[in-house]
Order: structure tokens, then C-alpha cells, then sequence
């Protein structure tokens, strides 16, 4: 039942005491996120934020082929990041892994603090501020910001995929060459985070031209204090 | 209203997603898991699959909610009801983090 279903970091991959680390790091991000989504939630955008973190949910269950045996799938980070906010991007992936993990055994428990600092802090995190740097361009055209959406995403996934080296460097579980694995990561996450681009600028840009005013990225910078 | 439609449509979307494209699902590993299982050969056996060799996926241990109700995305075991699943998912993710960001939300002046 572990088997193939899993999609997350299971209990165990890395040691006690890493996990505790990560755990906390997780509490520390979220902690700030929860402090600094407020002033990107209103009456208007929470609907809005909710259905953001029930799509990556539904999306995260369809893994797509990479390679001969091996599949792929949307982390969501960069995705709710450009739709609704870095913090609230945030708080969305969170939920999702935390439910996983509670509801669908899928994702551990103690590896909770790593899954969450992985896709949720740092994969959305790196794709954010992918997007923010080519903001201008995002703005210019729809083509712009479907392109934006891409390299954002395509970043988050890789981004992401490094945490979890991160942690198998600081205690990682089972002899294996630290070099081994990040290159094996990177590679394969560099694949996928093609898919994780192609799926989140066709959802940025179908949500581009029917609410503009819910894309988070056009939106934050240029509104007139409130 | 504008917005109303674009909410109900936008769920309809991630309840048809995760109810029924999610049967078209590649059910590989992912890039993690793979990576894990590097340096190891699975093997069928009647209780389940077994990893030989050496990799760090030997070292997962078993999910402490494996016996939960939706546990791998099924519903009481049953892989055949994951669209099933992933609709209470779907529904569990919009009531969870709907709830939380409409009480961390900024309050309008007529609070």
C-alpha cells in the first residue's frame, strides 16, 4: 500500500534528528507565511486561495510519464505562488501535504516538516521569485506571462528537488553517494519540472483571461494602496 | 455573477481532475521515489513488493495511517474507487483551506 501510491517523502529516508530540524524550520516558515498571507486575503481573494490549494491537490494525483518507468508530478508551489501569493502559495502546498499525509498515508509523518520545507517553503519560494524578477515581462502580453509561469514553475520543481539533497546530505539513511543522488534528482527533476511548466502556465493563463483581477502576480505592485 | 460562475467552474474543474482524469494516471514512481529505490530491484511477492539490494528506500518505513480509510488514494483498500478518493480530497482541501484563509482574511471596515 506504501508502494507505488506514494508520491512524498516517507518516514524513515532521513534520521531523527534531521527531522526534527526540518519540522521546526517548517513551523518557523509557516509561522511567518500565516503572519503575511493576511494582507493578501479578503473577502474576495479567499474563495479564490481556497480553490487554489484544491487544485493542486486534484493535479498532484496525476502523474505523468518522464521517463521508462518513472513519473512526474505537479508540486504546485510556483503555481500557487503567481495565482494567489507567496504566502498564501504557501499555506495552499501546506495543506495539501498535511492532508496527504493525514488523510491518503501518503507523505510521513515525521517527514512532514522535510515534504513541507521541500515543496511548500522552498520550491515556492525559488519559483515566486522567478516570477517577480520577470514580472515586467508577465505584464507585457498573455504570451509574457504564460512564458513567466513556465520558468517559474520549471525552477520550483528543481528548487525543490534540491531540499530534499539538502536533507539526505545532513542525515540521510542507506549508503549511497551524496553526488549519486543529487545528480539523480536534479536530472529527473528537470524533466518533470517541464511538465510542472507546461501545466501551470496553461492553468495561469486560463485563469489570465477569465479573472485577471485573481492573478495574484499582475496584480500585487500595481494596485493603489487600499 | 461573474464570480460565482468562475468559482463553481474552477471546482468543477479539480473535482473532474481528481475524479476521473485521475484513472489516466502514470502509476510509476515519481522522480523522488525513484531516485530512492536507486541501486535496489523490486521484487512481486504475495506480500507485497519487496526491495532488493541496497537504497535508501529500505529504509521507509510503513506509514503509520496505512490502514486509514483513503489510505494510497483508495477508498477501504479499493484502487478501483481512487476517483472516489480524490473527491473527498478535493472536497477536504477546499472546506480545510477555505476555512483557514476566510478566518485569517483582512476584514472589511463593516466587520
Amino acid at each position: 500500500m506504501t508502494g507505488s501510491l506514494a508520491m512524498h517523502m516517507s518516514d524513515g529516508l532521513i534520521d531523527a534528528p534531521t527531522a526534527v530540524l526540518f519540522g521546526a524550520v517548517a513551523v518557523i516558515g509557516l509561522s511567518f507565511a500565516v503572519v503575511f498571507a493576511r494582507r493578501d486575503l479578503d473577502d474576495r481573494t479567499a474563495p479564490m486561495a481556497g480553490l487554489v490549494a484544491a487544485f493542486v491537490f486534484a493535479t498532484q494525483m496525476l502523474n505523468f510519464p518522464v521517463l521508462p518507468g518513472v513519473s512526474g508530478h505537479l508540486l504546485g508551489g510556483a503555481l500557487a505562488a503567481i495565482l494567489a501569493g507567496p504566502w498564501v502559495g504557501a499555506l495552499c502546498v501546506s495543506i495539501v501535504l498535511v492532508l496527504q499525509a493525514l488523510l491518503f498515508a501518503d507523505g510521513g509523518i515525521t517527514a512532514l516538516g522535510a515534504n513541507i520545507t521541500n515543496m511548500a517553503l522552498i520550491g515556492t519560494a525559488a519559483g515566486y521569485l522567478v516570477a517577480v524578477a520577470l514580472r515586467p515581462l508577465a505584464r507585457r502580453s498573455r504570451a509574457g506571462l504564460t512564458g513567466v509561469a513556465f520558468a517559474a514553475a520549471f525552477v520550483n520543481t528543481v528548487v525543490a528537488s534540491l531540499g530534499f539533497v539538502l536533507e539526505y546530505a545532513i542525515g540521510g539513511q542507506g549508503a549511497v553517494s551524496l553526488g549519486g543522488v543529487a545528480a539523480a534528482m536534479v536530472g529527473v527533476h528537470c524533466l518533470i519540472g517541464l511538465g510542472e511548466g507546461v501545466l501551470t502556465a496553461l492553468t495561469v493563463a486560463a485563469v489570465a483571461s477569465a479573472r485577471p483581477d485573481l492573478v495574484h502576480l499582475l496584480r500585487k505592485g500595481s494596485e493603489v494602496a487600499a | 455573477m461573474r464570480a460565482r460562475w468562475f468559482f463553481v467552474s474552477s471546482a468543477l474543474v479539480a473535482l473532474v481532475l481528481a475524479g476521473v482524469v485521475s484513472y489516466f494516471a502514470d502509476s510509476s514512481p515519481d522522480g523522488l521515489d525513484s531516485v530512492t529505490r536507486q541501486g535496489c530491484t523490486a521484487v512481486e511477492t504475495p506480500q507485497g513488493e519487496r526491495l532488493d539490494g541496497s537504497c535508501p528506500a529500505q529504509h521507509a518505513k510503513p506509514h503509520p495511517l496505512e490502514n486509514g480509510p483513503l489510505a494510497g488514494y483508495a477508498v477501504g483498500g479499493d484502487s478501483g474507487l481512487t476517483g472516489v478518493a480524490g473527491v473527498l480530497g478535493v472536497v477536504a482541501t477546499l472546506g480545510v483551506s477555505g476555512g483557514l484563509f476566510w478566518l485569517l482574511r483582512r476584514r472589511s471596515r463593516a466587520d
